[in-house]
């Protein structure tokens, strides 16, 4: 695959499977701060963990109380691998900040188009710093 | 683009008014840096939502600010916690997470800002002026303060909200901007019945409806009455801000930045232009309803998503007038809306109607209700959104009529006319 150069919202290098969410959620609300599992009953992905999964949200909504789940999910190491954000929203980026600061380890945050989101293959994807995604290499 | 700051700001970052305004004018800085933001902009109040315990790792950090000696720097609110500090008891929480729940609450205590305990802060006096900036969290409360009040906030995340109080700065970026609040989508409502209209539970579906089709875009919403009680724009807000990420609405003719459509669009021709029908209403307040189709069984009503003003707590009294509900009721309410009803008598009648109140704190974000599993009835948008991923029951909309009749018989009773 051609590599995707995005921007970079959080520098990093991060390696996991994609796993795109098919409807928006709120992190609050929508995942369990003590299991990443998603609890919204009414979203089509319900039950699925986001645990080390490179998690490409075309758009996000719903609480500002997101950022505080993501710093959660930080701080049990149970977060994402990676967050593709459609959307140029800084909810989820801030718990990272946050993170950051308290000692928990980042995780990259880049700027994807919901349209470049589409194109990416399914599996596993590396991100380098400077928010080069590419496959990741077969084991 | 590069983030410019002041001296002030500068010496902020450097250390120069200790390490908690350091470490928080530095997480202020980079989320100002990934919004885009070219500056901060100075704030006159804030209020503060990231006082609810999630998990540990949130009381850590207000207790690492609180330590390092942080003190807010502007007048600051907080929204409300895990605890009903007032009703120990009514949130059932194993000791630890009460404790911990409680040493969040005390760590923001200590920062200086004001014990309010309330997510409409806005019922508790603090309600900026026309065109002050402000730093406010919880979504509920932002759109209220940019579309009813007309001040300016962005929807802060948590822990970012303190730390623009700590700073007395926000990002300069997105509501904070003239051209950013003016409306590029045009809902006419010109075709829906005058009587709907009139009704409480229009507004929650309103919202509810605008979120999804609106994401966090500003609307104008043309073909209202020109006089809206406040409860019920705040209902709006809050279902649009639940189902979308809606921070700011336009009334033409009823909010304060929209005298005209000319004055809500900024004198531009709108982006797009949506005539809201009685079918696209009835389907998103089908939404707002989890519990299969034709659940007739309740096992408990709440109301005071955002929390209940006394207005509403009269129509609540009148409604109930004397009746005993055969159901759990829960009405939630911020402490300076409970000292008066209190004093007005209405607390007293609606306690023996069987009402249950419920301060500093609400059914949603709290373990409150009696056992996962049942049903629950609300005239609350943001209540039906989130009480089912949170609490596990199963929502029944209705208006704050349809929850009243529904405790009395005890079976899910509406009133349908006005829907049809």
């Amino acid at each position: 695959m051609p590599e995707t150069a995005v921007l970079v919202l959080i520098d990093g290098e991060a390696e996991g499977p994609l796993l795109r969410l098919v409807e928006p959620i709120s992190f609050w609300g929508g995942v369990d701060p003590a299991t990443a599992r998603l609890t919204d009953p009414r979203h089509p992905q319900h039950g699925v963990s986001i645990a080390g999964a490179v998690l490409a949200l075309a758009a996000t909504r719903g609480s500002s109380s997101s950022s505080a789940i993501m710093l959660e999910l930080l701080a049990r190491g149970i977060a994402p691998a990676a967050l593709l954000l459609g959307e140029p929203d800084a909810i989820l980026a801030l718990g990272i900040v946050v993170g950051r600061e308290m000692g928990y380890p980042p995780i990259p945050v880049l700027a994807v188009s919901a349209a470049e989101q589409a194109l990416l293959p399914q599996g596993m994807l590396r991100i380098a710093r400077g928010g080069i995604i590419s496959a990741a290499a077969r084991q | 683009m590069s983030l410019a700051l002041t001296d002030d700001e500068r010496a902020m970052m450097a250390g120069a008014r200790g390490p908690a305004i350091a470490m928080a004018s530095r997480i202020l800085c980079e989320t100002a840096a990934m919004l885009g933001a070219d500056r901060l902009v100075a704030v006159t109040s804030s209020h503060v939502d990231g006082c609810l315990y999630h998990g540990d790792s949130g009381v850590h950090f207000a207790e690492r600010l609180a330590a390092d000696g942080g003190r807010v720097a502007v007048p600051t609110t907080l929204n409300v916690g895990a605890l009903d500090l007032l009703h120990p008891g009514r949130v059932h929480f194993d000791q630890r997470t009460a404790d911990m729940a409680r040493r969040m609450m005390v760590a923001y205590e200590q920062l200086g800002c004001t014990p309010s305990w309330t997510c409409a802060p806005y019922q508790a006096g603090h309600r900026p002026k026309l065109g002050e900036h402000v730093a406010w969290g919880e979504s509920n409360a932002v759109v209220f303060c940019n579309s009813v009040l007309g001040a300016r906030t962005n929807r802060l995340g948590d822990f970012l909200d303190v730390c623009a109080a700590l700073c007395a700065r926000a990002p300069y970026t997105g509501l904070h901007r003239d051209e950013d609040r003016h409306a590029r989508l045009v809902v006419d409502t010109s075709g829906l019945s005058d009587g709907l209209k009139r009704l409480d539970a229009f507004y929650p579906v309103l919202g509810a409806w605008l979120g999804a089709e609106a994401g966090a875009e500003v609307a104008a919403i043309v073909g209202m009455p020109t006089t809206i009680p406040e409860d019920y724009l705040k209902a709006l807000g809050a279902a649009a801000a639940s189902s979308g990420a809606v921070g700011l609405f336009h009334i033409v003719g009823v909010t304060p930045e929209a005298p005209d459509l000319a004055a809500a669009t900024g004198g531009k021709t709108p982006e797009r232009r949506i005539v809201v029908t009685p079918m696209m209403l009835r389907a998103a307040r089908d939404r707002l309803s989890t519990a299969a189709a034709g659940t007739d069984r309740i096992d408990a009503v709440a109301v005071g998503s955002p929390h209940f003003s006394p207005a509403e707590f009269a129509a609540l009294d009148r409604l109930v007038g004397g009746a005993r509900f055969k159901v759990p009721f829960y009405a939630c309410t911020g402490r300076a809306v409970l000292g008066e009803i209190e004093r007005s008598g209405v607390l007293a009648r609606l306690g023996e109607a069987g009402v249950e109140i419920v301060t500093d704190t609400c059914v949603v974000v709290a373990p409150i209700l009696p056992k996962a599993g049942g049903v629950l009835m609300t005239n609350s948008g943001k209540f039906a959104h989130y009480a089912t991923p949170n609490t596990g029951f199963a929502t029944i909309y209705g208006s704050l009529a349809d929850c009243v009749a529904s405790a009395i018989h005890g079976r899910v009773t509406r009133d349908e006319r006005l829907w049809a």
